[in-house]
């Protein structure tokens, strides 16, 4: 049943990315990587891992890709999209890059210890992410705090100054 | 039970997929949408890591690569939006002013 | 076997119930704006009008198709869709009643409720945040200006009003110590000094500004009057659903009054209780269906509210709209949110 399960979401999040850079026209591209992102929440949940899953559907797919959207929108992008060249020059190249980073991440892969270790625990609740996140990752969590600050400020000045 | 290197191989091929579209794209959103893409291929990583060691914090990892994508999108859009109001296209072989 | 049966038959329940409810809070709505206005509504068809809806839907149904010569084809299908989808979404985690084994039918009780998750609250904000793509890919993919100004307003819209909503719920978070909304409801169990009930909103001084604040973003997110800017007629024709017609037009209707009884039932269940009250519950045969009655009363009068909204207030412009939701209910969220904190930790001590 499990298997049943990650075949039909591993090879969703994989076909939607394929779609997703072939697309010409970006609203496409963009409900394409959305759709994966869906597929992927779908793994982390049968990795037991329900908030994360939750937090990728509301954060990546609910709020980064709808500004993505809107962008698109608000620019009308999809009108330039059919001025361009039909044929992607260095698909070939880009292949053959992608075919070596590939192999060269199944061989670090191959060496990875745990490889043959079973599950750990089962799953993992929101308690036990808040009490890590408060007391471990403090720091990080107060920086990203403050990361975040700023890349709100970027945003404003970037769209308020004509440049 | 699902061994561990089927979720480290769907990590692999998703990060691969957003190197080459990186290589081959040119509009800047999309661009944009690949690297997207890699974060999440990382992320899987991570979330299979730590359902296998077993240690929580690869989720917390994953939790702050979700904070840092927001706030990049954030920035890059606006980014996109003011390139785009002065340059009226967003393609990135076009956009080479700081190119001697 | 057995469970997955009385899985199968919940969903159809909740699913029907939920589309029911559409036709008649569209009576509803036009029976109390009437009233409100010194009129009489719909009156011709059933006993003071009730089956006007079922006649509306009929004529809907008998409409023409049409798709608009440059829109795109799939993703123009796909909008309406979606909104539906991510309507009803939200009834799944949402307790109804009490365990109950509807008088000794069953063996085991089971509880009222589709699913009950760990983590249901967020299952409910991610598809209030799906709920976006449904307008935002319906404005755009007709083709057409004054459904792209819709979307275009509704995303900006939808974005801002999702983040005080989402930290409206964070104090009931704090009081209730779960995301389980089975768990919440069960924290507001009981009376205090035998009469008043221990809902969140009675709990603490803040619970009732986090209940209004909840509440005026439910109404932004739901897009009806006063923030009902994406379809403002006067302005944008019918907003984002400019294009649409027959029962796409209608999904979209549907989709709009499924969101605003799915707003009122999690406000009830976050704040108001959930189906607690006099008589529910408890050990007798007929407990949960007085838990049942609670529970859709309060959504009722929820609704009663939504109505009253729409015939009293005019529409805001749209920079009154931002100004409103950034500088005020942002803020106020988050002063609510410290104010619980503080209400806790005194408790605590």
């Amino acid at each position: 049943m499990t298997t049943v399960f990650f075949l039909i979401f591993a090879l969703t999040a994989i076909g939607a990315a394929v779609a997703m850079i072939f697309q010409r026209n970006p609203v496409y591209s963009c409900l394409c990587l959305v759709l994966a992102f869906f597929a992927l929440a779908g793994l982390y949940v049968l990795l037991g891992a329900p908030f994360i899953a939750a937090i990728q559907i509301i954060v990546y797919a609910g709020a980064i890709m709808v500004l993505f959207l809107f962008v698109i929108m608000l620019l009308n992008l999809s009108a330039e999209e059919r001025e361009r060249p039909k044929r992607p020059r260095f698909l070939p190249f880009a292949v053959a890059v992608g075919g070596l980073l590939l192999l060269e991440l199944a061989l670090v892969f191959r060496r990875a210890p745990l490889l043959g270790m079973p599950a750990g625990q089962s799953e993992t609740s929101v308690e036990e992410i808040g009490l890590k996140l408060f007391t471990d990752y403090i720091y990080p969590f107060e920086l990203s705090s403050v990361l975040i600050l700023a890349a709100i400020i970027g945003a404003v000045m970037l769209a308020k100054r004509k440049i | 039970m699902i061994p561990l290197s089927w979720y480290l191989v769907v990590s692999a091929v998703l990060f691969t997929i957003g190197v080459v579209g990186i290589f081959f794209r040119r509009d800047l959103i999309t661009l944009f949408m690949c690297i997207e893409l890699q974060l999440n291929g990382v992320n899987l990583a991570l979330i299979a890591f730590s359902r296998y060691l077993p240690d929580i914090s690869g989720q917390i990892i994953v939790f702050f690569v979700i904070t840092v994508a927001a706030a990049e999108a954030a920035v890059g859009l606006a980014i996109m939006i003011a390139l785009f109001h002065h340059k009226e296209h967003l393609d990135s072989e076009r956009v080479n002013l700081m190119q001697g | 076997m057995i469970e997955l049966l009385i899985i199968a038959v919940k969903c159809l329940v909740v699913f029907t119930a939920a589309l029911l409810g559409v036709p008649f809070m569209v009576w509803f709505e036009r029976k109390v704006v009437a009233h409100m206005q010194m009129r009489l509504g719909p009156m011709y068809v059933g006993p003071h009008g009730v089956l006007q809806p079922f006649a509306d839907a009929i004529k809907l149904m008998f409409k023409e198709d049409f798709l608009p010569p440059q829109a795109n084809k799939v993703v123009y299908y796909l909008a309406p869709v979606l909104g539906m989808t991510t309507a009803v979404l939200a009834f799944s985690v949402i307790p109804f009643g009490p365990q109950t084994n509807l008088f000794g039918l069953l063996k085991e009780p089971i509880p009222l409720q589709v699913t009950d998750l760990n983590i249901g609250l967020l299952i409910i904000f991610s598809a209030t945040a799906m709920g976006v793509y449904g307008i935002v890919l319906a404005g755009w993919s007709s083709n057409s200006k004054y459904p792209l100004l819709g979307a275009l307003r509704s995303t900006a819209q939808m974005a801002s009003y999702e983040l005080s909503l989402g930290l409206s719920t964070v104090s009931i978070l704090m009081l209730a110590g779960s995301l389980s909304l089975n768990e919440i409801v069960n924290a507001q169990a009981g009376l205090y000094w035998g009469f008043i009930p221990r809902w969140f909103v009675f709990q603490s001084p803040t619970g009732f500004a986090a209940f209004l604040l909840y509440f005026i973003c439910g109404v932004a997110e739901t897009n009806r009057a006063p923030f009902d800017l994406p379809e403002a007629e006067t302005e944008l024709v019918a907003g984002f659903h400019t294009e649409y017609s027959s029962m796409k037009f209608a999904m979209f209707f549907m989709a709009e009054y499924v969101n605003m009884i799915a707003v009122s039932a999690i406000a009830t269940t976050l704040f108001l209780g959930g189906w607690h009250g006099w008589g529910a519950g408890g050990d007798t045969s007929y407990g949960w269906v007085i838990g049942l009655g609670w529970f859709v009363a309060k959504v009722i009068s929820l609704l009663f509210v939504y109505v009253w909204l729409r015939a009293t207030l005019p529409r805001l412009r749209y920079d009154q709209l931002m100004a409103f939701g950034w500088k005020f209910l942002f803020p106020a969220s988050l002063v609510t949110i410290l104010a619980t904190a503080l209400w806790i930790s005194r408790q605590v001590s």
